[in-house]
């Protein structure tokens, strides 16, 4: 098996064929790609070398210090986050071979046609219609919604139902969907911020071939269950340190500025940070759980408990400013490239983190599944089990 | 989409120093293995019941629980190194034990005597025939020890003098000739102790010394504590016969050493208090039936159980960090210490609360057992150190200063 020392001198001879200072930053993330060294965990020739995930640090420490190019992992996170998981594990081998590297390099980003006017937290409603044609491809046509990077996406990962007479569970398939296909209507949906992550799409006539089906026809919602994982659990194999992120701003804030101080403001400043630390410890060893091939439940609070964190935090720092919280850097209508948590300012973050308990599963519903899957609690009485998804009321 | 739930890197400007290396927050095989030797004791010895009912009885501590738990799993050695009699094990090891013993607020005299005692008298020099005695006797579990301070007291509070919320080394004074006089209220397991390790200002500054409980001159005054699994008492010293263990800022730095491993270790027996409040209150809830419904199945307390669920898994790595710093000796362990305490102390206070709540009326009464696991939370959270005091040191650690 492969081990750190191997990864090591494999890291290095990618730099030495590929110098980090004289080679163009794609031209990079392919050579990174084709040696295996994109995500160590995932199988050889697409992209990994089927090490043990802990593993990918080494790589990343050594390619950090030589100063290589990074895939920006923020911009195409719907991508690496939830696509390629979903793939990897439900993906015929040609999926797999076409869709993996340009993901992986940046050069096609993603986005996830799941939520819809109707479908929000009880996403197994959804009514975008996938309908089998004689050649035996799709022809799709509905409205999603809150579609982040959507107005940048190459494919998106899609959710179509594909027979309305079964339980709305079952009815359910699971498609890749071309965002440059003539019935893909993109348009920004503004929020709260001023800017447009997010958009509505508008699929109408959408054609998709039998061959960018993931997974059986009706096992759809079993599909989208590894994705919604790998979304809620996408903590990465980052170490974060002490300090890391949004607490880090605030208590840079906190040195910088004595004359801001108030007793108050600092008895919950140490709070948050002490409750920003338990976080960031309970991510290690949820890493450490990983890298050892034991998983823990911890991954499914782990949204949970940084949504609160970086609302808190947010909020105080808006506070602790004074004058300075009353002002907001910029309210221009921006289609962004990511989500940015330390580069603008206080006010931006405050309002941004209000999505963390919404986007990726409400916080209310992370609890049900805490509570019912974790804690093993009776499960809320249930009215549309059985019902045929036609006959729901809406 | 998943936002970037931290961000990026972070810019410093007066950074808080880096936990380095890499602590294993995991448990490993052989701590496993302890812990079910610990657990499976317990479950025969120590159940709730069997605490309650030895509570109302005249001897609180159980003598044959914490003799097997000592001796024969050889709990009471964990600290000590093996060529001075002990298991030669480590912070983590012992962090297990205190777990387990959380979970069912054993009342037997670990976190003083294994614990807080063995790492004072480590922090002396082990090459001192006393000293040596002495810690092989505490590692062998045939004598218990306590370290003279009020259980209140912080790491960092034990000053010279006397100081608010804590006594130091102030409170007892000891003549040339070893002859200790003064006072030390609210000693943890002060009744159970054979030997009580004491800290004074001798004739040339702050010293530590030994003193036989039963000697002339000590006088132990038990009284009703809110807690009745962790008795407490007054200790009067009256010209009473110490030996010296150590002096000036070796005492010092033993005392603050066992301080700062107890409180480290109390976050361990803070989470096995959370954990059993969460696994019963989990348990009763989904039997108990009101409105057709188990009562566990309404979102309203869903919610509350899976939110404690969150806070238990977190304090479980803050805990895990103080056990790993303190048994490989990081630089960052003071660190690691305050935020285990300044977050598990409320977490095993809230968890037996909501238990208490959860459980309805029958939360209430004597014969339940949640009533014994919220005064252990409720008199831990005070022990070694308010999370408020905590925070107040992490203020200094890691840069956050005062207005
Ligand atoms: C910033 C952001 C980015 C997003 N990006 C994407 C994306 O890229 N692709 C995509 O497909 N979707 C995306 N979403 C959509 C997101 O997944 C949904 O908004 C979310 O699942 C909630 O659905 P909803 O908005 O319809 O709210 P609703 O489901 O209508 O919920 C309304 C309220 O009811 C509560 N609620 C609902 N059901 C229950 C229940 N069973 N128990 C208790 N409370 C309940 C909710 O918690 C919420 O408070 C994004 C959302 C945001 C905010």
């Amino acid at each position: 098996m492969t081990d750190a020392a191997d990864l090591r001198r494999r890291t290095a001879e990618l730099l030495a064929a590929h110098p980090a200072a004289d080679t163009g930053p794609l031209d990079f993330l392919r050579a990174r790609f084709d040696a295996g060294l994109a995500w160590v965990h995932f199988p050889e020739g697409l992209g990994g070398l089927d090490a043990p995930r802990a593993l990918q640090a080494v790589v990343d420490e050594e390619l950090a210090a030589a100063g290589a190019p990074d895939n920006d992992p923020r911009r195409i996170g719907i991508g690496l986050g939830m696509a390629a998981p979903t793939i990897l594990r439900y993906g015929t081998e040609e999926q797999k071979r076409r869709f993996l590297r340009p993901l992986w390099t940046g050069e096609e980003v993603w986005c996830q046609l799941f939520s819809e006017p109707g479908a929000g937290s009880d996403l197994a409603a959804l009514a975008t219609r996938a309908v089998r044609d004689a050649a035996g491809n799709w022809v799709v046509d509905g409205q999603k919604v809150w579609t982040s990077s959507a107005h940048q996406a190459r494919w998106a990962i899609l959710i179509a139902r594909t027979d309305p007479g079964l339980p709305k569970h079952r009815g359910i398939t699971y498609f890749v969907c071309d965002m440059t296909d003539p019935g893909v209507e993109v348009r920004p949906l503004r929020q709260i911020t001023g800017e447009a992550e997010f958009n509505e799409v508008f699929l109408t006539g959408v054609a998709i071939p039998d061959a960018h089906r993931v997974g059986e026809v009706g096992e759809g919602w079993r599909v989208a269950q590894t994705t919604l994982m790998n979304e809620r659990v996408a903590i990465g194999g980052a170490r974060i340190p002490r300090e890391g992120g949004m607490i880090g701003v605030a208590a840079e804030n906190w040195r910088a500025r004595p004359e801001l101080r108030t007793h108050d403001l600092h008895q919950r400043l140490l709070k948050l940070w002490v409750d920003a630390e338990a976080a960031r410890l309970t991510g290690e060893r949820l890493r450490q759980q990983l890298s050892q091939g034991q998983p823990g439940p911890e991954g499914s609070g782990m949204k949970l408990a940084f949504a609160r964190l970086a609302q808190e935090i947010s909020g105080w720092e808006v506070e602790f400013l004074a004058e300075g919280g009353l002002t907001y850097d910029d309210w221009t209508l921006r289609r962004p490239e990511g989500v940015d948590f330390t580069g603008r300012e206080a006010g931006y973050r405050y309002l941004r983190a209000k999505g963390n308990s919404i986007e990726g599963g409400t916080s209310e519903v992370l609890l049900n599944i805490v509570a019912e899957r974790v804690l093993g609690l009776p499960p809320e009485p249930r009215t549309d089990k059985d019902v045929a998804w036609k006959d729901l009321p809406r | 989409m998943t936002a970037p739930m931290t961000g990026g890197t972070p810019r410093r400007s007066a950074p808080a120093p880096a936990p380095d290396p890499e602590p294993d927050l995991l448990y490993s095989d052989h701590e496993e293995a302890l812990r079910d030797a610990v657990r499976s004791l317990l479950a025969d010895r120590s159940d709730p019941a069997t605490v309650l009912a030895r509570l109302e009885s005249d001897a609180p501590y159980d003598a044959r629980l914490w003799r097997s738990l000592a001796t024969d799993i050889g709990g009471a050695g964990l600290l000590v190194p093996e060529k001075l009699g002990g298991q030669g094990a480590s912070a983590r090891e012992a962090a297990v034990v205190l777990e387990e013993l959380g979970r069912c607020v054993a009342p037997v005299p670990y976190l003083t005597s294994a614990v807080v005692a063995v790492a004072a008298l480590l922090g002396c020099d082990v090459a001192e025939p006393e000293v040596a005695a002495l810690l092989g006797a505490l590692a062998g579990g045939g004598t218990v020890g306590v370290l003279a301070l009020p259980l209140a007291t912080a790491p960092g509070a034990a000053a010279d003098g006397p100081v608010a919320g804590g006594t130091g080394f102030g409170s007892v004074r000891a003549a040339g000739d070893g002859a200790l006089v003064g006072r030390v209220t609210s000693v943890a397991d002060a009744a159970a102790a054979e030997t009580l390790l004491v800290p004074a200002q001798g004739p040339d500054g702050p010293a530590l010394y030994a003193v036989d409980a039963a000697a002339d001159g000590v006088r132990t005054d038990p009284f009703i504590p809110l807690d009745l699994t962790r008795p407490l008492g007054h200790l009067t010293f009256d010209g009473a016969p110490g030996r010296l263990l150590a002096t000036g800022g070796r005492a010092r730095a033993a005392v603050e050493r066992a301080l700062l491993t107890g409180a480290g270790l109390l976050a361990s027996e803070q989470l096995g208090v959370a954990e059993w409040c969460l696994a019963e209150t989990v348990r009763h809830t989904s039997e108990r039936t009101q409105f057709g419904r188990p009562v566990g199945s309404f979102q309203a307390l869903k919610h509350r159980m899976a939110a404690l669920w969150l806070d238990v898994a977190s304090a479980r790595a803050a805990a895990r960090n103080a056990a790993d710093a303190l048994a490989t000796e990081s630089p960052d362990t003071a660190v690691a210490v305050a935020v285990a305490q300044a977050y598990c102390a409320p977490v095993a206070v809230r968890a037996a609360e909501e238990c208490l709540q959860l459980h309805g009326g029958i939360g209430m009464t004597w014969e339940h057992p949640a009533h014994l696991f919220l005064k252990r939370a409720k008199s831990d959270e005070l022990a070694l150190g308010t999370p408020g005091r905590h925070r107040e040191a992490l203020a200094d650690l890691v840069a956050l200063a005062a207005p």
